[in-house]
C-alpha cells in the first residue's frame, strides 16, 4: 500500500504541558488507522494539527509525498482531509441540506445539493432525507449529516473522533459497513477511540499515545485487547503493597442502579452496584466518558436514577437532593472545579457557603452568618495550604491546583461519613496532588469511606484499598487493589471481565 | 492596536465608575444629537438635568414629580433585578403593573362609597396578589413546560392591556361618568386615596414602599440564603445544582416577587397620581424599569439612584419638549443611549484595555 499521510516529529506544547512530544507515524492509502490513548494522552491535539486547527511547534507532515502545512480547516479540506467531530455542529432549526450547505464554501443550488445528498447517502448505505429538520433527528442520524458533509468533498483522509460514543449498536454496525466501503474505495480513515474491541474489528493499524508520546504501534487484529490496554496504561504502574484494611461497617451501598442521562452525550449507567465500608478507599478507574460524571451525580444527589437504590448506613437516600444527603454525611467534589464545584466569579467565602452551610451550621433562620463562613473559609485555606491573596479572592483567580485544594478541603473539613471525589488531582501540580491524596487517606483513616473516581491509575493504586473500573456505564466487580496485576487492570478497564457476558447484547460487530 | 485582557476578577472600581461614565458619555452624545437638531446642546442638557430641580420658576412643581415618577420605577426594578441576577428574565412587569392596578382598584371600588380604615390596606394586598399571580403564569409555564419566560411574560403584557381596556369600558366604568371610559377616581375617594404624605415632596405610600423594597432587597441579597441562592444561580447554574438549589422554586419566587412588586407599583399609581383605571392607564414604567435595573447594576442602591436619574430624564425631557420644542422621540433616543452606553461600558468591568504595538500580536 502506498503512503498517504506521514507525520514526523510533531511536537506541540501548551503552557505547563507538552501535549504532543515527537509524534510520528504514517497512514497508508485505504488504511483504517486507529489512534488510541487515554484521556489527555494528546489525541485531540494531534488531530487538530492534522485538520489545521492548531500549528505544531515543530515537526513535519507530508501528504501524497508533498509537504502538508494546513493553516486552517478550509486548507485541510482543500487538501482532502475531512473530519467528523465527536460533538456535532449543526443547526437544529434547519434541515439537513441547509446544514450541509452552510459548511460549504460554494454551495450548489438547494435542489442539486439535496440530490447529491440522497445519492451519497444511498451509495454508502447511510439513509438520510435531506429535507428533514435536524432537530428531529437522532444522534446517529445527526452524525450521518456530518459524515455526508465530509463525503461530499470526496476526502482522501477521513478523521473520526470517537464516532461510536453516541450510537446505538445497530447504528454502529451501519457506520462500520460505510467505513469499510470507504476503505475499499481507497479512502484512508484515522479512527480515534478507546473502545478496544471496535478497533480490533475495524482497524488495520494502530498507534498508541500516552502522555503525548507514541508508546507503541501494533496490528490490532493480531494484538489482544489486553495488550493494547497495557500499552495505553503504561507499565510503570506501581502496584500497592499495603493490605486492604480490615473493613469496618458498611457505609454506602448502591444496588442495581440504572440511569439514562438527559444529555445525549452522557453515558448510561447500567446495573451498577458497589459498597464501601468505614475506613475504606474505593478507587474507580476507567477511561473518561464511561460514566464517571454520571456516577458522581448519582451520589451527589444532582440527578435521580430510574431504578436501583442508594443507601447510606442502611437508609435509602436515592430520592434525596444534595442538601439532604449533606445533612446525612454524604459529600462530593465534582471533577469540574470552575462552574460546578465552585462558582467562578464568587469569592472563596461565598464558595464555602456553597456546600458548607448545613454541616458547619453557618446560617440561622435562613440568614447566612458571613463572619462564621469567613472563618471556616480561612480554616480551609490554612489547613490545605491554598495559595490565595485572601479569602475574598474570586475562585477563578486561583490556579487549578490551589482551587482544587480548596474544593477538596471544603468537603474533607466538614467531616463527611462518605466522600466521593471525581478526578481529585486532574491538572494539579505534583506537590498539591500529593497533599490532596494524603488528605483523602487521612480522612479514610479517621473512619470515613472515600470513593475516588480517577483516570490516573497510579493515583488509584496509591490510595485504593479496593479497585473497580467503569466501562460504558458498567462497573466491574470491585477487587482488592493489592496484588492486582497490570493485566487484570487492563481487562477491567477494557470491560473484558464484564464484556464476556454482555458482548452479545452490546453488539460490537465482528 | 487595542486589545482586551480579561481581569482575574471583576473590577470593583469599574462597577461603580461605569454608570457615572455612561451618564457623562450619554450627555456628550445626546448633546451632539441635540446640536444636530439645531438646538443649543448646553441648554438642552441643562434643561433635562438641572432645571427640573433648581429652576426657580418651575422647580416647585417639577421637584415633587421626581419621587412620584421614580417610585414605581424603583419598586418594579427591584423586583426585576432579583430575577435578572438569577438569569430569570421577567420582561412583562408592565402587564403585572396593570393587573395589580386593576385588582387593587376593583377591591376599592367594591367598597365604594363606604369609608373604612381597612379598605386601603386590603387594596394593597389585592394589588400585590394580582401582580403576583400574573407573574406566576410565566413561572409555571417555565417550570412545567419549559416555555421561555421572556416570551410568555412579554405577551402577557398585551393580554393585560386588553383586560385594562375591557374593564375601563365595562366592569369598572364609572356609572356617574357620563359614559366616558374609565373608573371612578380613587384618589378622590378618601378610603382608597394614596395622598402625598409630606407636602411638597411628592412622597406618597408608593415612595415609602419603594424605599422599603430597596432596603429589603439589600438585606435579602447580602445576608439571606435566598439571596445567596439567587446569586449562585445567576453565576453558575451547574454549581447551583451541586449546592442543592431548587431551580424551579427560585423561578417561582423571582417571577412571583417581581410580579407582586410591579402590582404594588400599579396599585399606588392608580390610587394616587393616576387616580383611575382608564384605557391608557399604563405609561411604560414596567419597560423603563428594565433599564433602571441594569443601569443600577442589579444592585438595590444602584437601582435607587438609577430610578431617580431616569425619573429626572423623564421630567427634564418633558420640560425640554415644552421649553425647547424638542420632539418626544428624541428624548426616548436619549434614554436609549443611556442604556446602550452602559452596556457597552460593561466590558471594562471584566476586561482591561491594553495598548500594544503591532509586532507584539
Amino acid at each position: 500500500m502506498t503512503e498517504l499521510l506521514k507525520l514526523q516529529g510533531l511536537t506541540k506544547a501548551y503552557p505547563g504541558v507538552i501535549a504532543n512530544d515527537d509524534v510520528g507515524f504514517s497512514i497508508a492509502k485505504g488504511e483504517v488507522h486507529a489512534l488510541l490513548g487515554e484521556n489527555g494522552a494528546g489525541k485531540s491535539t494531534l488531530v487538530k494539527m492534522i485538520y489545521g486547527l492548531t500549528k505544531p511547534d515543530s515537526g513535519t507532515m507530508t501528504l501524497h509525498g508533498a509537504s502538508y502545512v494546513p493553516t486552517s480547516p478550509q486548507a485541510a479540506r482543500a487538501a482532502g482531509v475531512a473530519m467528523v467531530f465527536q460533538h456535532f455542529s449543526l443547526f437544529e432549526a434547519l434541515n439537513v441540506a441547509e446544514n450541509v450547505a452552510l459548511g460549504m464554501e460554494n454551495p450548489p443550488k438547494m435542489k442539486d445539493l439535496a440530490k447529491s445528498i440522497r445519492d451519497v447517502s444511498h451509495a454508502y448505505g447511510l439513509p438520510l432525507d435531506p429535507d428533514r429538520t435536524v432537530g428531529d433527528l437522532s444522534a446517529g442520524e445527526r452524525q450521518r449529516v456530518e459524515i455526508i458533509r465530509c463525503l461530499l468533498q470526496d476526502p482522501k483522509l477521513l478523521i473520526m473522533d470517537e464516532p461510536t460514543s453516541v450510537l446505538t449498536p445497530q447504528e454502529v454496525e451501519i457506520l462500520f459497513k460505510t467505513l469499510r466501503q470507504l476503505q475499499s474505495e481507497g479512502t484512508s480513515i484515522l479512527y480515534i477511540s478507546h473502545k478496544l474491541e471496535e478497533i480490533r474489528s475495524l482497524c488495520d493499524g494502530a498507534t498508541i499515545l500516552r502522555l503525548g508520546k507514541v508508546v507503541g504501534t501494533c496490528d490490532p487484529r493480531a494484538t489482544s485487547a489486553r495488550d493494547m490496554a497495557e500499552l495505553m496504561v503504561g507499565e510503570t504502574l506501581h502496584i500497592p503493597t499495603r493490605d486492604a484494611k480490615a473493613s469496618g461497617a458498611e457505609l454506602l451501598a448502591i444496588k442495581d442502579l440504572n440511569y439514562a442521562p438527559k444529555n445525549p452525550f452522557g453515558t448510561r449507567l447500567k446495573n451498577l452496584s458497589l459498597t464501601v465500608h468505614a475506613g475504606e478507599v474505593l478507587g474507580i478507574g476507567g477511561v473518561a466518558g464511561n460514566g464517571q460524571d454520571e456516577l458522581l451525580s448519582m451520589l451527589s444527589g444532582e440527578a435521580r436514577a430510574q431504578t436501583g437504590t442508594v443507601a447510606l448506613e442502611g437508609k435509602e437516600i436515592g430520592k434525596l437532593g444534595p442538601n439532604a444527603r449533606r445533612t446525612l454525611g454524604l459529600l462530593a467534589a465534582p471533577e469540574e472545579r470552575l462552574g460546578h464545584a465552585a462558582a467562578p466569579n464568587m469569592s472563596l467565602i461565598e464558595n464555602t457557603a456553597l456546600t458548607a452551610i448545613i454541616r458547619k451550621d453557618l446560617s440561622k433562620n435562613s440568614f447566612i452568618n458571613w463572619t462564621k463562613t469567613e472563618s471556616f473559609a480561612k480554616d480551609i485555606i490554612a489547613t490545605f495550604d491554598v495559595r490565595t491573596p485572601s479569602a475574598t479572592a474570586a475562585a477563578r483567580s486561583l490556579s487549578g491546583g490551589n482551587l482544587q485544594k480548596f474544593v477538596i478541603g471544603r468537603e474533607v473539613m466538614q467531616d463527611p461519613k462518605v466522600l466521593v471525589v471525581n478526578q481529585p488531582t486532574w491538572g494539579v501540580d505534583a506537590s498539591a496532588a500529593a497533599s490532596i491524596r494524603q488528605a483523602l487517606l487521612d480522612l479514610a483513616a479517621s473512619g470515613a469511606a472515600v470513593i475516588c473516581i480517577s483516570q490516573d491509575l497510579d493515583e488509584l493504586m496509591e490510595i485504593s484499598d479496593h479497585f473497580a473500573a467503569l466501562n460504558e456505564g458498567r462497573l466491574s466487580t470491585p477487587r482488592a487493589a493489592k496484588g492486582l496485576s497490570i493485566d487484570e487492570i487492563g481487562l477491567m478497564m477494557g470491560g473484558s471481565d464484564t464484556v464476556s457476558d454482555t458482548q452479545t447484547t452490546e453488539g460490537v460487530p465482528a | 492596536m487595542i486589545s482586551l485582557v480579561k481581569r482575574p476578577q471583576p473590577s470593583k472600581a469599574w462597577v461603580v465608575a461605569t454608570p457615572i461614565l455612561a451618564v457623562i458619555v450619554t450627555m456628550i452624545l445626546g448633546g451632539l444629537l441635540f446640536a444636530a437638531m439645531g438646538k443649543d446642546p448646553f441648554v438642552a442638557i441643562r434643561t433635562i438635568f438641572w432645571d427640573p430641580l433648581f429652576n426657580p420658576d418651575f422647580a416647585a412643581y417639577s421637584r415633587p414629580q421626581l419621587l412620584v415618577k421614580a417610585a414605581p420605577l424603583i419598586l418594579i426594578a427591584i423586583g426585576l433585578s432579583l430575577g435578572f441576577k438569577a438569569g430569570i428574565w421577567n420582561i412583562g412587569a408592565e402587564g403585572q403593573y396593570i393587573i395589580g392596578a386593576i385588582t387593587g382598584a376593583s377591591v376599592g371600588l367594591a367598597f365604594y362609597p363606604m369609608e373604612a380604615w381597612f379598605i386601603f390596606p386590603l387594596m394593597i394586598i389585592a394589588g400585590a396578589l394580582g401582580g403576583f399571580l400574573w407573574g406566576l403564569i410565566p413561572a409555571l409555564c417555565k417550570t412545567k413546560f419549559n416555555a421561555p419566560e421572556i416570551l410568555v411574560s412579554l405577551m402577557l403584557v398585551y393580554f393585560a392591556e386588553q383586560i385594562m381596556i375591557a374593564v375601563s369600558l365595562g366592569a369598572l366604568r364609572n356609572p356617574e361618568g357620563n359614559g366616558f371610559p374609565g373608573s371612578r377616581n380613587l384618589a378622590q375617594y378618601a378610603s382608597s386615596a394614596n395622598p402625598e404624605l409630606i407636602a411638597g415632596t411628592g412622597a406618597h405610600w408608593g415612595v415609602m414602599a419603594a424605599f422599603a423594597a430597596v432596603v429589603a432587597a439589600y438585606v435579602l441579597l447580602s445576608k439571606h440564603m435566598l439571596g445567596f441562592q439567587i446569586r449562585v444561580t445567576g453565576e453558575s447554574p451547574r454549581a447551583a445544582g451541586f449546592a442543592g438549589i431548587n431551580a424551579n422554586r427560585l423561578i417561582i419566587f423571582c417571577l412571583g416577587t417581581s410580579g407582586a412588586l410591579a402590582g404594588l407599583a400599579g396599585l399606588f399609581e392608580v390610587t394616587g397620581p393616576a387616580g383611575q383605571i382608564t384605557t391608557s392607564f399604563n405609561t411604560g414604567y414596567g419597560f423603563t424599569a428594565i433599564i433602571v435595573a441594569f443601569l443600577g447594576r442589579l444592585n438595590p442602591i444602584g437601582i435607587l439612584l438609577a430610578g431617580l436619574l431616569l425619573a429626572l430624564t423623564f421630567i427634564g425631557g418633558e420640560l425640554a419638549q415644552f421649553m425647547l420644542s424638542l420632539p418626544s422621540a428624541s428624548i426616548q433616543v436619549f434614554q436609549g443611549m443611556l442604556l446602550m452606553t452602559l452596556l457597552a461600558m460593561d466590558i471594562f468591568v471584566n476586561y482591561k484595555v491594553i495598548w500594544r504595538k503591532k509586532e507584539a500580536v
